[in-house]
């Protein structure tokens, strides 16, 4: 098999055929692991042998003629995503040694259709950071440049799927956690509408703003893993019933273009400018829009997202699961244990939200922040409004710069900006995808950036369309 | 509204947050959360005058009644906790009496 060319949708054609078996597919993910993942640290733990048996499994459906469109697919699951019986440690001490005692609903769709997991990928300790330099476990290594980070937070499952160690991989996404990473390691990432897909199993981070998505090699691919795993969930009360699916072709993508020019590198606004006029060449119209809020979403974001950790974080206590360090008083037991368990990030953001919540804080910080969300919906909503004739899709970079050298951004406000154009869809709660615009070129090496696509809530057809015409274009 | 600098106590915000923190890591602290506020509040100059729409989804709860028969997790639950008794979990005493 040739990996260059290998997606979801090609080995499913060619495992149906038996052109190869579900076993010898995964054995060759499994034997690239072997040999390259040492270098790059993409996953936390490899399950070979179960990896195996679920082939064999897989295998005996194709046999049967009962194939579904993941069934002996090989997959890696980012570590804050639970199977049960599994670690499931979000990257940090803090759960080391926890073992799920649930499937996530996404799991149970997976393996309902027969799916293989390779293992767990690595991850900026509970989803928070944009580099897995957050990672207790030590970080993963960029596979288009080991000198550089691969993003994050789920830089473990973009590195994977960018280095051939799995076919495709779930990611989860609170401020870009999947986009920065698919564009940082040249693949495609897709964070769905916010409802769109079951956080029942999902390491809670920030839950206003959670959601669990695809990274792949094609939009195709991104399109057959997101149609597998969303759906409404009776365990998680956010999700929403399936709409009726916007079939027509979308025609005008709007750009604003004020709010991009603020620190975006110049090489990755051409490449952007480049890749609208091929998008222009197939007959779309590319138009300005003013959106001035946008420029709030990255500072909304580090009130909401930090205030929500806090809350949501104060569950590890030490009492009933995770890492728990023995003290004289139970009081004890809690600093203790969340002092060691948790790492500096995660320790720096739980105080931020316990600031921007406190008494006397919180309508300045909170509450405001709430308010200017609402702002940034309405903004959104007005761009996309067919009424007064708006747009189809939204167009930016999707970070203002390629991957960055470990320790580059060590000041916490640095590595934030990164989140700079990727915050405002988990704010207004839109499906937003990377997909690949070309590379631009740092000390030599040629580094991927990716284009990112805003549709309106429910659009996710409309980012594949447009997506499969820049990646033919 | 602009708010005058905000005085931040970590160490008040750790003993809220229930989290240890220490000598360099307290300093260090007390420089970056203060640069994250002055950074956040850049929202105090957006404009808020959008209306606030009705949310689709209010109050979602499932139905009264017993969501799975009892006990069936339980061994898987507490096979994850730290310490246990019997079916619990044991905790160390929260109240305890002051000796005089």
């Amino acid at each position: 098999m040739n990996f260059k060319t290998l997606t979801i949708a090609s080995a499913r054609r060619a495992l149906d055929a038996k052109e190869y078996s579900a076993l010898e597919l995964t054995d060759a993910y499994l034997k690239n692991i072997a040999a390259r993942d040492g270098g790059i640290h993409a996953y936390l733990e490899v399950w070979e042998s179960a990896a195996r048996a679920e082939a064999r499994a897989a295998d005996e459906r194709i046999a049967c003629g009962g194939s579904h469109p993941l069934t002996g697919i090989p997959l890696a699951v980012k570590d804050n995503i639970l199977i049960e019986g599994r670690v499931a440690s979000a990257a940090s001490k803090l759960l080391e040694n926890y073992r799920a005692t649930y499937d996530a609903t996404v799991i149970k769709k997976l393996k309902a259709q027969g799916a293989v997991f390779l293992g767990r990928t690595n991850m900026d300790e509970f989803a928070m950071g944009s580099s897995t330099e957050h990672s207790a476990f030590g970080p993963t290594k960029n596979p288009r440049d080991p000198s550089r980070v691969p993003g994050g937070s789920s830089g473990g499952s973009a590195a994977a799927v960018a280095a051939d160690l799995a076919l495709a991989a779930l990611g989860s996404d609170t401020g870009g956690s999947i986009r920065q990473p698919a564009a940082l390691t040249g693949i495609v990432g897709l964070k769905p509408t916010y409802g769109a897909v079951s956080r029942f199993g999902l390491i809670s981070f920030a839950s206003s703003l959670d959601q669990i998505g695809p990274l792949t090699k094609t939009v195709g691919d991104a399109k057959m893993l997101f149609d597998s795993i969303r759906g409404q969930d009776e365990n998680d009360s956010t999700t929403l019933p399936e709409r009726p699916e916007n079939v027509e072709k979308p025609r005008v993508i709007g750009t604003p273009r004020d709010f991009l020019k603020e620190g975006t590198e110049p090489d990755v606004l051409v490449r952007f400018e480049e890749t609208l006029a091929k998008l222009r060449a197939r007959g779309y119209e590319i138009r300005d829009i003013e959106m001035p809020n946008l420029s709030y979403a990255l500072a909304v974001y580090y009130i909401l997202a930090p205030a929500e950790a806090s809350t949501n974080l104060a569950r590890y206590d030490g009492i009933r699961y995770g890492l728990s360090v023995p003290a004289d008083s139970i009081q004890e037991v809690y600093t203790k244990t969340r002092g060691a368990g948790f790492g500096r990030e995660v320790r720096r953001r739980i105080l931020l939200g316990t600031f921007v919540l406190s008494a006397g804080y919180a309508d300045a910080y909170y509450r405001r922040a709430r308010a200017v969300q609402n702002a940034i919906r309405q903004e959104f909503a007005r761009a996309f409004d067919p009424s007064t004739d708006g747009v189809d899709a939204i167009a930016t970079p999707t970070t203002p710069a390629p991957a960055f050298k470990f320790g580059a951004k060590s000041d916490p406000l640095a590595m934030y900006a990164e989140d700079i154009f990727s915050t405002s869809a988990n704010i207004a709660g839109t499906p937003a995808i990377s997909v690949p615009m070309g590379a631009v070129v740092r000390d030599g090496a040629d580094l991927p950036v990716g284009l990112q696509l805003i549709a309106p809530q429910g659009g996710e057809e409309t980012l594949f369309k447009i997506g499969a015409d820049v990646e033919s274009a | 509204m602009f708010m005058s600098e905000p005085k931040v106590d970590v160490r008040a915000l750790a003993v809220l947050a229930h989290i240890e923190v220490r000598g360099a890591e307290l300093e260090k602290l007390e420089q970056e959360i203060p640069n994250i506020l002055a950074f956040v509040e850049t929202i105090q100059k957006a404009d808020i005058s959008a209306d606030t729409p009705a949310p689709e989804l209010r109050n979602v709860m499932r139905d009264d009644g017993e969501p799975h028969e009892s006990g069936m997790y339980t061994e898987r639950l507490l096979a994850q906790a730290p310490a246990r008794k019997g079916d619990r979990i044991a905790v160390k005493q929260v109240i305890s009496r002051e000796k005089s």
